[in-house]
Formats: structure tokens, sequence, C-alpha cells
């Protein structure tokens, strides 16, 4: 390996924290979704959890841009929003991130430069590289990191933001989650090649084949990726190749892909692959994972606590936010 | 009284040798820019030929050479890449000027415009402000058949999160586009091509337009006439031939279209008591049509006589200059329709 992997017990702890929250989170909320205690449409991270904490972890919150598509709550979570807010969001309420504006699709933090949650298959493609310009325009060291899926890679929006990037050497990680299926159509049928990190070449970038079920191959190809993004404002492509174990929405039942393929992926666990790592590095131990698991479920818990105590939000709020000041 | 005047009275009052200067609409808007470029070091203008070119119609000339091409930036064509550049950009706190070549070209970025520009502050519970500009021409010029020649304003009125404003003089032109650059929100800007080279006065000294008030540019007692954007001269061309015939027309420019000026329509048509609705683009669903509705609701009980809207034909634009000429308001349409409402 070109790069060696530093992480120590507390690092490797918080990341490995925060998959499990990921995973405890969404189940609930797949179960919440089912009693209408969420509405709308709803795209759960389960599976993916190694995507957003492989890369987050590496990159410098003060001053990094995240920006991603409307299978956000993993990277919001992620990026340390309180899981109380992310719940309310879901749940419509006023205490939500986004005052019950927003919902699923629309999860965002100014403060930790999240800028969402796009609804548009590849919407957020073109704002990321207005982020990563401005972190240009204004000198700044910090890049930005634009993840969708898939099925925004065909989109324009990618080609001519790619394109702009390039020639304005703009410091964006374009990450593809790859989870193999846009909606229900797989990739190899709407895909003039399916080695995505190959496009980058076209546009005269590096393009990365990551693991998406290893934390370790993402962190570390990330890492080397932002490192160039900061100091040579060099775009590239990471081809992250993923899984969701649920359908696109909650509403798809996934008829399409096989038990088998989901029982194939389910053993390459993001989750349980670290979990393992650590413990052959005597990081932890199957009981201080079961009592960081009860842990984790009540703090999911008091999320969902926090959401059904907290109020509609007023019908006086349809009328503000629409403009600033 | 116009706007124009009344500044101008006020100048002459206060120095008899200070005389306003007579630019044109382009030289305006570049006015506009360039001061608020020097006031503010997070402004910066993208879009198409901007820079080295000097602007497709010579908006931007020697913008580059006092800027620099990190402020004034030319892009490849790829209008939904650098309008959602914009966005993005404003998001983090700049305050970027995207200028479309034509509106025609915008149709390619209205996902950015739509979808993230109006609407990412509503979506985030008011966590983000994005100050973007939107400017360039917009309407039919001449000889340029369909797809070169549609008034799309009605598109960017209808959504709520957007500004929208349609300057005619070139003292509008300056005032509303500092106005646009300064706001904290998305403003679109509807210029006309064939404006650019209109003349008007324009104050040495600093001023804006504000948003949300129209403007009447000629006072009259008989009929309103209610416009935006380039139509606006026809009407006042209009309102000389109906002033011989004994008709007093007065002229409501809207200059902003949203937020609309609802009070100064409703003034206008309680003093005339007959209004005609003048708009270049097409009939259905247009600013027009609109404006024709908040009479309906807020002046019924004044009205002498139905409205009139007088607006472009329901065809796509033809290439033949005949053709084209027919399928838009004319002055002779405005005059008869003006004459019509007052039952003469």
């Amino acid at each position: 390996m070109a790069y060696s992997i530093q992480k120590d017990k507390e690092t490797l702890g918080e990341v490995l924290r925060k998959m499990l929250l990921i995973r405890v989170f969404e189940e609930r909320s797949a179960q919440l979704y089912g009693l209408r205690k969420i509405g709308g449409f709803c795209h759960l991270y389960s599976g993916q959890e190694a995507v957003a904490m492989g890369t987050i972890s590496a990159t410098d919150p003060s001053k990094d841009y995240i920006l991603t598509s409307y299978r956000d709550h993993g990277h919001a979570l992620g990026l340390g929003m309180d899981p109380g807010a992310v719940m309310a969001e879901l749940y419509g309420k006023e205490t939500g991130c986004s005052k019950g504006k927003g919902g699923s699709m629309h999860l965002f933090d100014v403060e930790k430069k999240f800028f969402g949650g796009n609804g548009i298959v590849g919407g957020q493609i073109p704002v990321a590289i207005g982020t990563a310009f401005k972190q240009r325009y204004l000198n700044e060291t910090g890049v930005t990191l634009c993840f969708f899926g898939d099925g925004a890679i065909h989109q324009g929006a990618f080609h001519e933001s790619i394109n702009l990037a390039k020639i304005w050497q703009l410091p964006v990680l374009f990450i593809v989650e790859n989870n193999e299926y846009g909606m229900g159509t797989a990739v190899s049928r709407v895909s003039s090649i399916t080695e995505y990190e190959k496009k980058a070449a076209g546009y005269g970038l590096p393009g990365y084949l990551v693991d998406g079920m290893d934390y370790f191959d993402v962190y570390t190809k990330t890492s080397k990726a932002v490192e160039r993004a900061r100091k040579e404002h060099e775009a590239c492509i990471m081809h992250v190749k993923t899984y969701r174990y649920r359908g696109h929405s909650m509403s798809d039942p996934a008829k399409y892909r096989s038990k088998d393929e989901l029982q194939a992926y389910k053993e390459k666990d993001p989750i349980q692959q670290l979990f393992k790592h650590m413990v052959k590095e005597k990081m932890t131990t199957k009981k201080a994972y079961e009592t960081l698991e009860e842990e984790i479920k009540e703090i999911v818990e008091s999320a969902v606590t926090f959401s059904e105590e907290s109020n509609e939000p007023p019908i006086s709020s349809l009328y503000e936010d629409v403009f600033s000041d | 009284m116009n706007h124009r005047y009344r500044l101008c009275m006020k100048t002459c009052f206060q120095t008899e040798t200070k005389r306003m200067a007579e630019i044109t609409i382009r030289d305006a808007i570049r006015q506009a820019i360039d001061e608020e470029m020097t006031r503010d070091e997070r402004v910066f203008l993208i879009g198409e030929e901007v820079a080295e070119y000097n602007g497709a119609y010579k908006v931007s000339r020697g913008l580059l050479e006092k800027y620099g091409d990190m402020r004034i930036k030319d892009t490849p064509i790829t209008e939904l890449g650098f309008t959602g550049l914009g966005v993005g950009a404003a998001l983090a706190g700049l305050r970027p000027i995207v200028e479309w070549m034509t509106f025609n070209f915008a149709l390619l970025a209205l996902d950015q415009v739509i979808n993230n520009a109006a609407k990412m502050r509503y979506m985030s519970g008011g966590q983000f402000s994005c100050p973007i500009v939107f400017r360039g021409p917009n309407g039919p010029a001449e000889y340029l058949s369909s797809q070169h020649s549609q008034a799309l304003q009605s598109f960017f009125v209808h959504i709520p999160g957007l500004k929208v404003v349609a300057p005619s003089t070139a003292y509008d032109a300056k005032g509303l586009i500092k106005s646009a650059i300064r706001d904290n929100n998305p403003v679109v800007v509807l210029e006309s091509e064939l404006a650019y080279g209109w003349k008007g006065e324009v104050p040495e000294e600093e001023y804006l337009v504000p948003f949300g008030k129209a403007d009447v540019k000629r006072e009259g007692k008989d009929v309103s006439i209610i416009v935006h954007g380039k139509p606006l001269r026809m009407v006042l061309e209009a309102a000389d031939i109906l002033a011989t015939e004994g008709i007093s027309v007065e002229v409501v420019d809207l200059r902003s279209l949203s937020p609309l000026d609802e009070e100064t329509i409703e003034q206008t048509v309680q003093k005339t008591n007959r209004a005609v609705v003048v708009d270049e683009s097409w009939p259905m669903c247009s600013v027009g049509s609109h404006v024709v509705s908040v009479i309906s609701q807020r002046c019924f009980f004044d009205l002498d006589a139905p409205v009139a809207l007088i607006s472009s034909e329901h065809v796509p634009m033809p290439y033949n200059h005949t053709l084209e000429l027919a399928a838009q308001p004319t002055v002779e349409k405005i005059v008869n329709a003006a004459k019509q409402v007052c039952y003469k």
C-alpha cells in the first residue's frame, strides 16, 4: 500500500460510533416511516456508512464544504449534526435543522459547511464547484466534497461542472457513490462504461476506484485526493463502489435485485469490517461493541422522543425565510 | 411624477451648472457593475464572452482590464454549469453577477435558478442567503426567429424566492442593477438587446432604484397604460399620438415585476377608470395577464370599460420581418386598444 493508515483507537472508535449511529438511525427511520411519522420521500443510507465516514474523517471541518444528494442522513450525522435536529426534520417539526421546511431530502448545517441535501439528481454538482470557486477566489485552503449517486453521473450538470473544475483548477472531489442502481435501473443498463473512474481521463483529471464497503480504502484514497486538491487545486473523480441495503426510497421494495446479491454485500458489511479490524488490533471487544450499540440506540430513541414532543411549525412560518433581509 | 425628471429638477435647483449625463442603457449597466465591483470585492461577473470579448453586447467593455480574470470570468458554453457555480459561490458568501448571453439560453440553466437559488433559503429554514444577480437580454430583437426571440419573464416571476426587475431607461437600469447587486437574494434583471443603445439621463451622484416601486413615466387622466421593459417606448409614442386625438394617457412603468407594486396599479386605475396592459410576452399566465387580474380584483368597481391586454400573439416568433412585427405589440395596436377602452 502506497500510504499507511495511522489511525489511533480513539479516532477509529469515533468512526465506528458514527457508522453505527447512522445505521441505527436509518433502521429506526424505516420503522417510523412505516408508522407514518415520517412522510414523503425517505432515502436511507444503510450499507453506505463507510463512504460518508471514510471521506468526512479525511477532511478539515473548519474549512471544507460538503454537498450531497437527497440520500443525506449519513453525511449529516457523520458531520456531527445533532440526531435530534435531524430526526425532527424528518418529522417536519419546528425544531428540525431546516425548521420542518426541508424534510429528509434537505438537511443543511451552514455552520458545519454542509450545503445539503439536494432533491434533483445532480443538482448539487454545479453548486459544489461554486463553493470550490469561492475557496479559490478568496485564496482559502479548503476543499469541497461533492457526493452524488451513479444515477447523476450521466447528467449534463456533472459533465459541465467537472470541465469547469479542470479549467479553473477548483479544489473539488467528485465522489460517485455507486450503489449499483439508479432507483431501479442497474448501472450496466444505462452507462456507456461502468468504470466511472475512467471518465476523469476525458477531463484530464485523475480518477480513483474505491471499495466503499471498506472504511480504510475510502479514508486513505480520500486523504490523498484531499491533499492534492488542497495543495495543487486538482479535482478528481472518486468512484466508490458501495451498496444500499434498502430500496431507492422507502416506497421501493427493490424487487429488481436478488436476495443473494444483497446477502453478498451484507457479508462485506462496512461496520462489521471495521469492527473486526479493531478487534484484531485489540482496539475494542465484542462486549464494548454491545455497550456502544445500546448507547447508540438510546441516542436515537432520545432523538425520536425529542421529535415526538416538538411542536409543529406555526402557520405564520409559512411566509418566513422566503427572502433574506 | 417620474423619478428621472424629479431627480433632474432637484439637481438643477442644487447646482445650475451641473447637468446630468446622457448615456446608453449599455453604459448605465456597466457603470452599475463597475461601481459595485469597486465597492465590494466579493462581486464578480461570470458568463460567456464577458471578459476578453467585452460582452456579446459590450456591456462589460473594459472591466477585464480593470478587475482581472478572477473577477471577470469568461466561461465555456455551459449555462447550467456556470449558473450553478454562481449559486454555490453566492451561498458560500460571494456576490456573483451571472450574465446570460440571452434569456433564451437561460432555459438550460433553469434548474439551478428555480430549484437552488430560489429555494435554498426556504428549504434550509433560513440558514442560507443567496445574493446573486442573473441578467442579460430578454425578449424579441429582430430577424432572430423562434428560439432567439422569447420574452420569458413569466417563468421567473412565477417562482417564489426570486425577485425580477425590468428596466427600460438608463436611469432605471443603473439604479435597479445596483440595488440587485446589493440585495441578499437572487434577482433576475430583464434587459433588452434593442434597448442597449437607448440613451437617457443618469445623474453623476450615486443613487439606487428600490424594488417594488412602479414609476409613472407620464401623467394623464383618461386611460392608464401599464407596461414593463422595452415596449415602454412604444407606449410613450402611442401616448403622444393619443394626446393629439384628445386622449390623455397615464403611463405606468412597472419596473419591478416581483415584487409587484399593486398599489400604484390600483391608484392609476382609480384615477383614469380605464386600463390597457402591454406585455411583449405571450398572453397566457403572463405578467400582463396577472396585472389584468390584479386590476379586476382591486379596481372592479372603478372600471368604465373592460381592461385590454396587448401582448405578443400566441405563436412562436417567425423570421420574416412583417410577420414578426405582426406577432408583437405595436404602437398602432396600443393606440387602438386605448381608444377602444375609451369607447372612441
